[in-house]
């Protein structure tokens, strides 16, 4: 079969159209690049929370509930809003783990602010400590996982973490927590929560890339992490965290 | 706002992840350790006044100790990969050494020892019985049916060492039950060393009050003449445990009250709201104070026999509540507060579910099956032994007794 000039061309823009069309399906669908392009020991990841933005839309919450098919009434992240008077003794609230935002405040009387919490993916994690199997680990890159092909669901790991972020997942019957998006991160993504925050008040931070912003805001800002007294190595840091914060 | 929930929990609290079954799981492992402990006074310490209850002691703690792994499968996410702590332990997990613990108890401790002490009878058993009763035997013989002085010294020997080491392992075994729960430091209400001690201290009063009970219990069911040396030595010892077990609790508590860290407002608050019922009144008051305060009646004034028996049944008795509530206030109460220390829930104990009331009966039940069956298997009773008692001081050699 003789091929013209004409068929070449005709052929050459039929292919154009379908190698762009499968791109654009890509981008659509977020297909990853090749995943031995991610590589462990290059990423130490964290988050900075920057509690004077945070405006308590629950964006966060709703978002990490969607994309990581979180069972009604628990919560991998969650926001809480906090109302300090003059004794200093805080009134905290967190309806529905703030996932509809809040109500309108009644008290004029008292500074108030919202406070986004999330595991703070512990270099030294109480919850990995305790797991009898070995289920809830920490990543080579400091994600603290759980492996829920291995998890017995005994719930030690629930009682161990100080700050409340593990639950049982009612179907799966193994503990579920937050996996910083691992599926995400590992390729080239930020978290879910971090990507619906209008304010910027979450950032996904990476300790082992030089230039990511996160020295940049550690060196200029006050940071606190959650309960210090509690050793864990939290890499969850607050700016201007108020000490009435639990 | 969220039924039973008062003040601010963290979203993820408001359940409670360990429910009635991890109650029972010390609880029951204390009665395994107390009853062996009690044992042992008869057999290392030579208190002869216990001889009775050495039996059915260590038949009371095997009883126990299996159906102690029972509440935990249930309470598993996964049953089916508890083996997994086997196969993989986690070395840096209080709860990985579970499975260890529990397997060395068993096989070394429990199981060699009521075989040591059983022995002999087995052997007799296997050779004059018939049927599947005596297939039974056979097998318990392990193909051991030498039963000669000379080697009825060697099974006492034994006996002696695998007790001598079963004393520590007791206390291994509770011990590491309290550091379980002592060691997570995210929870103040369990935090502390004196955590297994405690533990170890309340196992041994509610092992000795078992048996205390389960001895007049089948002493009245039998008819047979109560030991009241034996009662009277349990009683004691059961009251001098007691003290030692209240004080160490005590020091907790002014400890707490005293240092008054940041938990100490909502712990304070919680002892007297929800769990003034079951901490106050009932491990405290109920529990505690009156048995203490029955024994120690026995000890000041002299009361008839009958007299001297009912206050010990109602001591014991009053023990045995006094310590499941103090299991209770320990794995219910430490979770009815939130770690913001800022708010309560409640614990909702359902009834006819995997983690409800009705399993919990059942496996409240079982040990006393399994003990029935195992007193028909292998009487524990001094009366009516086959075969003479094992030698203390030579008794085999002077009973004249030559196996067939």
């Amino acid at each position: 079969m003789d091929i013209t000039r004409r068929d070449l061309f005709q052929l050459g823009g039929k292919l154009l159209v379908l190698a762009s069309a499968g791109a654009t399906l890509e981008q659509i669908t977020g297909a990853a690049p090749a995943p031995d392009a991610y590589k462990m020991a290059d990423h130490w990841w964290g988050m900075i929370i920057d509690i004077d933005k945070c405006i308590g839309c629950g964006n966060c919450v709703r978002a990490c509930s969607a994309e990581n098919s979180v069972p009604q009434g628990y919560f991998r992240t969650w926001v809480e809003r906090y109302q300090v008077g003059e004794d200093q003794r805080p009134v905290v609230e967190s309806p529905n783990g703030g996932i509809a935002g809040f109500p309108p405040l009644a008290r004029k009387d008292v500074k108030s602010f919202f406070v986004p919490k999330l595991c703070n993916h512990c270099a030294d994690s109480p919850c990995v400590q305790v797991c009898p199997v070995g289920a809830t680990f920490v990543s080579p890159d400091g994600v603290v996982l759980v492996d829920e092909s291995y998890c017995l669901g005994c719930r030690y790991c629930v009682q161990a973490c100080p700050y409340g972020c593990r639950y049982l997942h009612p179907t799966k019957k193994t503990v579920d927590k937050c996996s910083l998006c691992y599926h995400r991160i590992t390729r080239g993504l930020t978290t879910a929560c971090c990507e619906c925050c209008p304010t910027g008040a979450r950032q996904l931070v990476d300790f082992k890339n030089p230039k990511d912003p996160v020295h940049e805001f550690l060196r200029n800002n006050k940071v606190q992490i959650l309960k210090p007294y509690m050793a864990t190595g939290a890499k969850v840091y607050y700016k201007d965290l108020d000490g009435a914060v639990r | 706002m969220i039924p039973g929930v008062s003040g601010f929990m963290y979203p993820n609290e408001v359940e409670l992840q360990w429910s009635l079954l991890i109650v029972l799981y010390p609880y029951i492992t204390g009665l395994v350790a107390g009853a062996f402990i009690l044992a042992s006074l008869e057999r290392v310490f030579k208190v002869q006044a216990v001889r009775p209850t050495y039996r059915l002691a260590l038949l009371t703690a095997l009883s126990f100790l299996l159906v102690a792994p029972l509440p935990l499968q249930l309470h598993l996410g996964h049953p089916e990969r508890s083996f997994e702590m086997y196969l993989t332990p986690h070395r840096s997990s209080a709860m990985a050494m579970f499975g260890f613990v529990y397997l060395w108890y068993l096989t070394v401790v429990l199981l060699l020892e009521i075989w040591l002490e059983y022995r002999a009878e087995i052997v007799h058993l296997a050779r004059t019985t018939t049927g599947l009763t005596r297939i039974i035997y056979k097998a318990l013989t392990l193909g051991s049916d030498n039963i000669s002085p000379h080697a009825r010294r060697i099974d006492d020997r034994v006996g002696y060492a695998v007790t001598v080491i079963g004393i520590p392992s007791a206390f291994l075994l509770h011990g590491y039950v309290g550091f379980i729960f002592g060691s997570i430091k995210a929870n103040p209400w369990w935090s502390t060393p004196l955590m297994p001690i405690v533990f170890l201290f309340s196992a041994m009063v509610s092992g000795i009050a078992a048996v205390l009970v389960l001895y007049v219990a089948s002493m009245k069911l039998r008819k047979t003449p109560i030991d009241m040396r034996c009662l009277d030595t349990i009683a004691r010892y059961l009251f001098y445990t007691f003290l030692i077990d209240f004080t160490l609790e005590m020091l907790d508590l002014v400890h707490r009250t005293y240092e008054a860290d940041e938990s100490f407002r909502s712990l304070d608050f919680m002892v007297h709201t929800r769990l003034w019922g079951s901490q106050v009144v009932v491990q405290i008051i109920l529990g505690t104070l009156v048995p203490i305060a029955l024994l120690a009646s026995t000890q000041l004034w002299k009361f008839r026999e009958a007299a001297r028996r009912a206050l010990y049944v109602i001591a014991a008795g009053l023990t045995l509540v006094g310590i499941f509530a103090m299991r209770w206030n320990v794995v219910i109460g430490g979770q009815l507060f939130s770690k913001s220390f800022l708010g309560y829930t409640s614990y909702k104990m359902e009834f006819a579910t995997r983690e409800g009331l009705l399993p919990a009966i059942l496996l409240m039940l079982l040990p006393f099956v399994i003990f029935l069956v195992l007193i028909k298997l292998l009487p524990p009773w001094e009366e009516g032994k086959l075969l003479p008692s094992r030698d203390r001081e030579g008794a085999v050699e002077q009973s004249g007794y030559v196996a067939p």
